[in-house]
């Protein structure tokens, strides 16, 4: 491109007036081996915005969102939470009945003690029913 | 017959498909802006995670990319807004690398990397009209849409920024190592 021609499209250059095609024709002609010397100043800056171009965003990005990983981790923590009050409650309630239970069998137990020795008292008392009846056959018989 | 299309969710290479042609526009506006490359690279980490989160949203979206780098943008701007508000600037944690000042020393011998330390010194709205005009060859359109500015004002900001460096550039020519 004719150095005239270059000059101008500077001059508009730096008025911000130039289209995209005529800012690709200056950055062509500033990345020749060959620049006119009175334009060697500009070299730099149509240098840097090339250079600037090729730099990279190398990272990795993790897309697992880490958010979610947060939530299902609360969520699965408060079921544990849960589960373990729930069962922990009836657990203890559990045992409680079993002391009531056995609490329960205890007095039954010493109720049916007592019963029974009353029983047995009862029982030698109807012994002397059979006297009774034997004196009666005697009677019967002697008759 | 009424057919319901219900669209299956962005699987992970289709987000990366989508997003792979301009994650890199996206670094570069976030390093023009955060100058740290390491900042940089948090921020546009940041950004690809928002919008995978939001990939149903962008399944929708003719042009994903002018959303992202709104998205870049906005997100830059508020990280030195806050920063400014703490008192944390920037040129401190340049100066805590010395290493790296050490580097750009060498480095400023090379005049263009000059130009990368003028771009600096830019006021953010000159920075990103430069940035998206002469790096990423955005039209005036798109960039007037993308800063929410109108069209004779990018020209105007654009045309501030181009002879500001030619400027500085000037300057340090004539002084030598600036």
């Amino acid at each position: 491109m004719e150095l005239d021609n270059i000059e101008k499209l500077l001059e508009k250059y730096f008025e911000a007036t130039t289209t995209e095609a005529e800012e690709k024709n200056l950055r062509e002609y500033f990345s020749q081996e060959k620049v006119a010397p009175q334009l060697e100043q500009y070299r730099p800056i149509f240098a840097y915005f090339s250079q600037a171009k090729e730099e990279r965003f190398t990272k990795q990005v993790p897309l697992k969102p880490r958010k979610n990983y947060y939530k299902w981790l609360s969520i699965a923590a408060v079921a544990v939470i849960a589960f373990g009050i729930y069962f922990g409650n009836a657990y203890q309630e559990r045992q409680i009945e079993k002391e009531q239970a056995l609490y329960a069998y205890n007095e039954t137990k010493k109720a049916l003690n007592l019963l029974a020795e009353n029983f047995g008292k009862g029982t030698e008392k109807v012994a002397y029913l059979n006297e009774f009846e034997e004196t009666k056959q005697k009677i019967y018989k002697h008759n | 017959m009424v057919t319901t299309i219900e669209q299956p969710t962005m699987t992970q290479s289709e987000f990366l498909n989508v997003v792979m042609p301009f994650k890199d526009k996206l670094y570069r506006l976030a390093k023009r802006l955060l100058v740290s490359s390491e900042e940089a690279e948090d921020a546009t980490q940041e950004i690809l995670m928002k919008l995978w989160a939001k990939k149903k949203m962008i399944e929708n979206y003719k042009n994903v990319e002018a959303f992202a780098m709104t998205m870049t943008k906005n997100f830059c701007l508020d990280r030195l807004k806050s920063k400014q508000s703490n008192n944390l600037k920037l040129v401190h944690s340049n100066y805590a690398d010395g290493a790296s000042s050490l580097q750009k020393q060498v480095e400023s011998k090379d005049s263009v990397s000059w130009v990368e330390r003028i771009m600096e010194e830019l006021p953010e709205q000159q920075k990103m009209v430069l940035q998206l005009r002469d790096i990423e060859e955005y039209d005036f359109d798109e960039i007037s849409e993308l800063l929410e500015m109108k069209p004779t004002a990018v020209r105007v900001t654009l045309s501030r920024a181009r002879k500001t460096v030619r400027e500085k550039l000037l300057q340090k020519h004539s002084y030598g190592i600036g």
